[in-house]
């Protein structure tokens, strides 16, 4: 049993919430402890970084303060969460006179992508895949936080990333290639810009169809609500009338694991997955 | 090359408040174009990165600082990862929103800045954002009561719209907290 600490974040306790539940259920399977950050706050996400770099890093801080009195690294499924933690912990060294009180940097913080594709993981992964996605085509969109910037995220291949797609075809779905994986959807402008957050959902959506997906995978929430919330609009406007249902990668690591409440899950989805993976014998 | 009105000084002023407040030198770019051409959101601004760079070098501050693409930048950080010159975008374009806030310039793109203070200010209220509650202040100050309120309906449907904000005990950490980068006590 491997014990960590989890960040849910506010997103994963409203409208991420299957998110929240795949990621604690695939945990679970693969012998990972998660245990809640008690009395965790909101990471300041983009509003706080848009208006006040101070505030910025001191928000992540107080979380990172929090998870630093356990010996257990942090894994945060909200990649925007994750990122601000990141640019926090470079932020407290860059400007130490943001922070009322010097910041010791004492847990490794981890997201939940990466996490699942450690090794370690990934060999654990394997003996538990009882249900292969055979015959499923997941296009994986990572958008942009998963992989800049680089130096935060660590990772090389920013321009064309590969992780996910690799976790994914252990799970024994295909993964097409495509060349939408890190374009941006808009994220929070959603709110203020819907114009430009359906423009580019439109684009990444109809990009994966025409790779041949089946369905999107991803790891982000502000992505996932995006493309998963936006089709009818989408549809209607470009008279394009096919939808594509869009998973979080933790959601197909528990199908593929055979966990027992994936309906429960994809339930909570505004474009229909069910359907799809009914037709192929998945579900 | 366009001078502006009051000369090279402000100019040159601009440019370097700039560059001390992000960090970035920005006086290596070649004007390549790269960011603008990678940039996802190009098309709603009124100002293409590279553009955003020269007028900085010019000493546009007002035109610069009420921009609608300081606002409609999405943060995506692809300029900053295809610049030939190393130049991070993304981070000129956080002090550029934090500069204009601080001036009381007003905003090209209105809603995003009340968005921002309406999302910290439900931060500083719970501690924690209640995603309801966030979208019903921010729909009272933008007065858009219509727009999205069948997607709200599917989504409580599901499962996935809260209606009371959670209940724990950092409430009032946070709002000392907030009040302490309020007052700029911790610079
Ligand atoms: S990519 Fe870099 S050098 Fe080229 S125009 Fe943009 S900022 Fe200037
Ligand atoms: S960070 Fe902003 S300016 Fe740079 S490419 Fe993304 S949206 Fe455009």
């Amino acid at each position: 049993m491997k014990e960590a600490t989890y960040y849910p974040g506010c997103s994963l306790h409203g409208t991420a919430r299957e998110y929240d539940e795949s990621f604690r259920g695939v945990s679970k399977l693969l012998e990972v402890n998660l245990h809640e950050l008690e009395d965790w706050t909101c990471c300041g996400s983009t509003s706080a970084h848009c208006t006040d770099e101070a505030l910025s890093v001191a928000l992540p801080v107080r979380n990172l303060n929090l998870a630093g009195k356990y010996d257990r690294e942090m894994i945060v499924p909200c990649v925007a969460c994750y990122s601000r933690f990141k640019a926090a912990q470079q932020g407290a060294k860059e400007h130490p006179e943001y922070l009322p009180t010097p910041y010791e940097e004492k847990v490794a913080v981890h997201y939940a992508l990466d996490f699942f594709c450690d090794s370690s993981m990934i060999e654990a992964l394997k003996t538990k895949t009882a249900k292969p996605l055979s015959g499923l085509k997941v296009a994986c969109y990572y958008g942009c936080l998963a992989v800049r910037p680089p130096d935060l995220t660590g990772v090389k291949q920013y321009e064309n990333p590969d992780h996910m797609d690799r976790l994914m075809e252990i799970l024994g779905a295909e993964a097409v290639p495509w060349s939408y994986k890190t374009d941006c959807c808009g994220a929070s402008l959603v709110m203020t810009r819907t114009d430009i957050v359906i423009t580019l959902s439109q684009k990444i959506l109809s990009m994966a169809l025409e790779a041949g997906a089946d369905c999107i995978v991803t790891g982000c929430t502000m992505c996932h609500a995006n493309l998963d919330t936006r089709q009818a609009s989408l549809s209607d406007a470009s008279g394009n009338k096919n939808k594509i249902p869009v998973f979080y990668f933790t959601e197909l690591m528990g199908l593929a694991m055979g966990h027992r409440e994936v309906k429960k899950w994809l339930s909570r989805h505004v474009t229909d997955p069910i359907k799809l993976l009914s037709s192929k014998g998945l579900l | 090359m366009n001078m502006n009105e009051s000369g090279m000084q402000t100019g040159s002023s601009f440019l370097e408040e700039i560059i001390r407040e992000s960090n970035v030198d920005i006086r290596a770019c070649y004007q390549c174009q790269k960011c603008s051409a990678g940039c996802p959101v190009v098309s709603a601004m009124d100002m293409y990165p590279n553009q955003v760079i020269r007028q900085i070098q010019y000493g546009r501050r007002e035109k610069v600082l009420g921009s609608k693409s300081i606002w409609v930048c999405a943060s995506c950080h692809t300029c900053s990862v295809r610049c030939p010159n190393d130049i991070d975008f993304a981070k000129v374009m956080d002090t550029l929103r934090h500069i204009a806030l601080r001036s009381g310039i007003i905003a090209g793109e209105k809603d995003v800045p009340v968005f921002h203070m309406v999302f910290l200010e439900s931060i500083k209220r719970t501690g924690r954002i209640h995603e309801l509650s966030l979208i019903l202040r921010f729909k009272l100050k933008t007065r858009d009561f219509l727009k999205d309120a069948g997607l709200g309906w599917q989504m409580f449907r599901r499962g996935k719209i809260k209606i009371l904000p959670q209940v724990y005990s950092a409430r009032r950490e946070i709002k000392e907290l907030f009040n302490t980068y309020e007052k700029g006590a911790a610079q």
